[in-house]
């Protein structure tokens, strides 16, 4: 099967070369070649879906080695090199799996430009895609930074009053966390002599450089991530981006963040992730404690549901420093699983703003009456969000801080009280937008989801309430890698 | 050696001196330049380049003229910046009604003097070859001679460019004094194990006037009025084909004459890079016009190439020569594209002239955001493998706090870069945007195709080629 992985990432670009051809069948921007690029890019996001449902049956789950690897030198000693493990096999699917549901989610609430949009989205899904699988530092490094080219474009174009704002503060928030990482890598391979992320996983860095690669990388993934304090891009730029980037942004995005601490900062900087944890644990413990506090002062929808995001990654932060078994599998389950419920709860948002072209908390209430379905699963994300048993979010949440509590009770405490501050600001967003009289007058004749909504929201319940019930269905996977990793780390560390 | 193995090293210069002057009496005879015309020109610098790679390699005129792997490297580069901008510049001149027969020669006679800094041994060939390169710029600059702009600009880099020179002979003859002869071998022989204060005396004004040269900070000042005053089309050459010339010459005399300096010069040049850096991520943030925007921008890619230089070693060396070459393509494209946009006939010239680029001429706004991606040093784009190797050079040789003072500097110039961008993407079109001529378009796009993707398979050639190039310095 080896190449699977290079026609998963590059799927996508088969479909931009398709949607740049159409303007020989119809003048670009013209209603026929609107509709037929949207379909040119939902069929190209499920054929990816396939492929990397096809790569998943194929992938062995009993050696935490790098699997379906490609291997090609390139000019100046790098490579082209691919791989997956049990860690960042899910992410792939992950992304392939809500990047059909952001195409249809966009399918009426884009205006303007829609071929540009559609190529947009299935560029980031390239890059995003290729995140995972490089093996490659500067392989990494291209996917991991080109991708802001077209979240860039998505939040700008499409974007909300304040979009350009947006823009920049996310563009150059990343850029500048991401040089520092770019500084590391050149370090790396000063030292190494190579650029292979296997081989550097098993290189040996001296205690001093381990800090300061540590630091470089950290500044990258913290801003990623995203961690606080450097969390206050991520609103602003949820709030301006178009439904789908944030769904994007939230379910996929935010993950490449807890992906480089598993894939390089333990393994590669094992010293230094042991000396910075208490550091890790503190900014998480404050994450989960301080923005659960803010998001529920908040007066906008995607506001709110942006800063439960930062909390919730501050458990996958926790899982992760926690170098423990439960800690890593919970982390990866925390992101799978927020990678559903907090895409949702953004689709949830979209659905009302598509109707109202407003996300003030105020402006609605009642909507129970008039949108019974719409209810029905905007309830069940939001017991997902607050992490009810029976709910993907629940398993990640516990298993992370059971891995916390081994390594820091403190930590794990604290971040215990976040569980119910997250059911505070969850169930009285719920509350104000869902529940009580209908009494805004505007809101009298909006409608309940309509075919296409449902048949969106359909693989995501079925995602979170499968995990939740079946959480095995994840751990199976990730268990031989994240063992491994779990092993490296503690003889790396004498623990 | 015999005169005529001295000669066969110096076939480019022998084939553009004869054509540069055949090409003048043809011009005078028909008094005005014709597609025909244009074409020998460019058929002069091809050859030229052929001669520079399959032609004979050695030191030549007692040291005074080196044909080796780098100057082949530098002239193949200069040649085709020199080429490119003859069919960009020659259609641009006749629809404004400057027909003159000069501007292919002056391009040739340009490539003649870059050439030989490239392959220049002493200080005397540095100079000629400098004041040759010189010359042609400065008429060039002022070609448009009944724009005040033009003429203006010409003027003021013909004043400054005459200091730098006097900078640089001062400290050629301090050199000179000192050392006791103009040849770099010799040069190098009386500075082994670190050089005496005279001789660094007069090597701190030789880079003072190379630093003129390729507008490095602190003697970047001209350059933004230059590029602003200048035709476009000429930009697009002097802002690209010089600075390469200028920094393999630069390369050279360190490398060559200087390199049991080393120690000495480095800290200069990491000043000088850093300066230029801020200086271009920072000034840059307050301009409104496009074409000083880019004379920042380009006193910032300065700063990185002479951060490779400041390596002091062969992959610092690569890293510089890989660096100039991608900044050639990123330069020229991105002057292509202005000369290729004009509202109502008038120049596009301001950031805020171009609103709404994308819907109104999507095939120049793609090309001109993929230079402005480029020169942001976004992955994959040219311009981030260009910085790719300076850094990693950098790092490699010690510099690391340099490196991510530089990193820190371009997320600075990531700024007006994006505002590029978001202008053109983002905002409302203004209408009235003229059909862009082909030739300034079609290079322009051939340009931008260079910085992605045919960068990721040109890198495997030029990769190696500069590393050769490199080796030639003789630096471990």
């Amino acid at each position: 099967m080896t190449g699977i992985l290079s026609l998963i990432t590059y799927a996508p670009v088969a479909g931009i070369a398709a949607i740049l051809a159409l303007r020989f069948i119809a003048p670009a921007g013209s209603a026929k070649s609107a509709d037929l690029a949207k379909w040119i890019a939902l069929v190209t996001t499920l054929v990816t879906l396939a492929l990397s449902l096809v790569m998943l049956g194929q992938f062995d789950r009993t050696t935490a080695d790098f699997q379906f690897v490609e291997d090609f030198a390139w000019f100046g000693g790098l490579h082209y090199r691919m791989g997956v493990d049990g860690i960042s096999v899910l992410f792939v699917v992950l992304t392939a799996f809500l990047m059909p549901l952001c195409i249809a989610a966009s399918w009426r609430s884009i205006e303007y430009r829609i071929e540009e949009y559609l190529i947009a989205f299935l560029a980031l899904e390239t890059l995003v895609i290729g995140v995972f699988c490089a093996l490659d530092l500067i392989l990494f490094y291209v996917f991991f930074e080109f991708g802001l080219a077209p979240m860039f474009l998505i939040i700008g174009v499409w974007g909300g009053k304040n979009r350009v704002y947006a823009a920049f503060k996310f563009f150059l928030y990343t850029l500048l966390g991401s040089v520092l990482m770019l500084a590391a890598v050149l370090a790396m391979i000063g030292i190494t002599g190579t650029s292979s992320i296997p081989e550097l996983m098993t290189y040996d860095f001296g205690q001093e450089i381990q800090i300061w690669l540590w630091l470089a990388f950290f500044a990258s993934f913290a801003v990623k991530m995203p961690m606080w304090p450097v969390h206050t891009w991520l609103p602003d730029a949820h709030v301006e981006a178009p439904t789908a980037g944030s769904v994007i942004l939230a379910g996929v995005l935010l993950k490449m963040g807890g992906y480089g601490f598993m894939r390089f900062s333990l393994p590669m900087f094992p010293d230094a992730s042991v000396f910075f944890t208490p550091l890790v644990f503190a900014l998480s413990v404050i994450a989960i404690v301080y923005t659960s506090l803010v998001a529920f002062r908040q007066t906008d929808i995607k506001t709110l549901i942006a800063y439960s995001s930062v909390a919730h990654m501050g458990f996958v932060t926790l899982g992760i420093f926690s170098g423990n078994a439960q800690g890593e599998q919970g982390a990866i389950f925390q992101m799978v699983s927020h990678g559903l419920i907090s895409g949702a709860l953004f689709l949830c948002v979209g659905v009302v703003y598509d109707r109202m072209h407003t996300r003030e908390i105020a402006f609605y209430g009642g909507l129970v009456n008039r949108m019974p379905w719409y209810a029905a699963i905007f309830l069940l994300f939001t017991m997902g969000n607050v992490g009810l048993p029976g709910t993907s979010g629940f398993v990640g949440e516990i298993l992370t801080m059971t891995g916390a509590y081994q390594a820091s009770t403190w930590a794990a405490i604290v971040a215990a009280t976040g569980v119910i501050l997250s059911a505070v600001y969850a169930l009285s967003l719920y509350r104000r937008v869902v529940f009580g009289e209908l009494t805004n007058p505007a809101l009298a004749e909006i409608k309940d989801l309509n075919w296409r909504e449902v048949a969106i929201f359909a693989p995501l319940i079925l995602g979170t309430l499968y995990l939740g019930i079946y959480p095995a269905a994840v751990f199976d996977i990730t268990q031989t890698s994240v063992d491994n990793l779990v092993a490296v780390y503690r003889a790396a560390t004498g623990g | 050696m015999n005169f005529s193995a001295d000669l066969s090293l110096a076939l480019p210069e022998v084939i553009l001196a004869a054509g540069a002057l055949a090409l003048l009496v043809w011009g005078a005879f028909q008094s005005r330049a014709n597609a025909v015309f244009s074409l020998a020109a460019v058929a002069l610098l091809v050859a030229a380049g052929a001669a520079a790679v399959l032609g004979p390699m050695g030191r030549g005129f007692s040291g005074g003229l080196i044909a080796d792997q780098a100057s082949a490297f530098a002239k193949v580069a200069i040649y085709a910046a020199s080429a490119i901008a003859i069919p960009l510049g020659q259609p641009w001149f006749q629809r404004r009604g400057v027909n003159n027969f000069e501007f292919p020669v002056l391009i040739i006679l340009a490539a003649l003097g870059m050439g030989m800094m490239a392959s220049a041994g002493d200080l005397i060939s540095l100079y000629i070859g400098v004041e040759l390169h010189s010359l042609a710029l400065y008429v060039l600059a002022a070609i448009h001679r009944d724009n005040a702009k033009a003429s203006e600009a010409g003027l003021k880099y013909f004043v400054l460019g005459a200091l730098s020179s006097g900078l640089l002979l001062y400290g050629a003859s301090l050199i000179y004094g000192f050392a006791g002869s103009t040849h770099f071998d010799i040069i190098a022989q009386s500075v082994e194990g670190g050089a005496g204060v005279g001789v660094l005396f007069g090597l701190v004004f030789l880079i003072c006037g190379l630093a003129f040269k390729i507008s490095a900070a602190p003697f970047h000042m001209w350059t933004p009025d230059v590029y602003e005053g200048a035709p476009t089309p000429v930009v697009a050459f002097f802002g690209a084909a010089p600075k390469m010339a200028a920094m393999v010459l630069f390369a050279r005399v360190l490398a060559e004459g200087f390199g049991g300096a080393a120690d000495q010069w480095r800290q200069i040049l990491v000043i000088v890079a850093l300066a230029s850096v801020a200086v271009g991520a920072f000034a840059g943030l307050a301009q409104t016009n496009l074409k000083r925007l880019w004379a920042y921008s380009s006193i910032a890619n300065i700063g990185y190439a002479v951060l490779g230089l400041a390596s002091g070693d062969a992959a610092g060396i690569q890293a510089m020569l890989v660096f100039m070459v991608l900044y050639m393509v990123d330069v020229t494209g991105f002057f292509a594209c202005l000369a290729a946009l004009s509202r109502d006939g008038r120049p596009m010239e301001t950031i805020s002239d171009m609103a709404g680029l994308f819907k109104e001429r999507p095939g120049i706004a793609l090309a001109m955001s993929a230079f402005a991606l480029s020169a942001l040093g976004l992955p994959p784009f040219s311009g981030f493998w260009a910085k790719f190797y300076v850094f990693k050079a950098a790092i490699g040789a010690g510099l690391g706090i340099a490196a991510v003072v530089a990193l820190v500097g371009s997320v600075v110039a990531a700024f007006y870069y994006l505002r590029l961008i978001k202008v053109m993407w983002f905002d409302a079109p203004v209408g009235g945007v003229d059909t862009p001529p082909l030739e300034a378009k079609a290079i322009a796009i051939a340009l931008a195709l260079f910085t992605f993707p045919v960068v990721l398979v040109a890198l495997t050639f030029i990769d190696p080629l500069a590393a050769a190039a490199a080796a030639a310095f003789g630096l471990a």
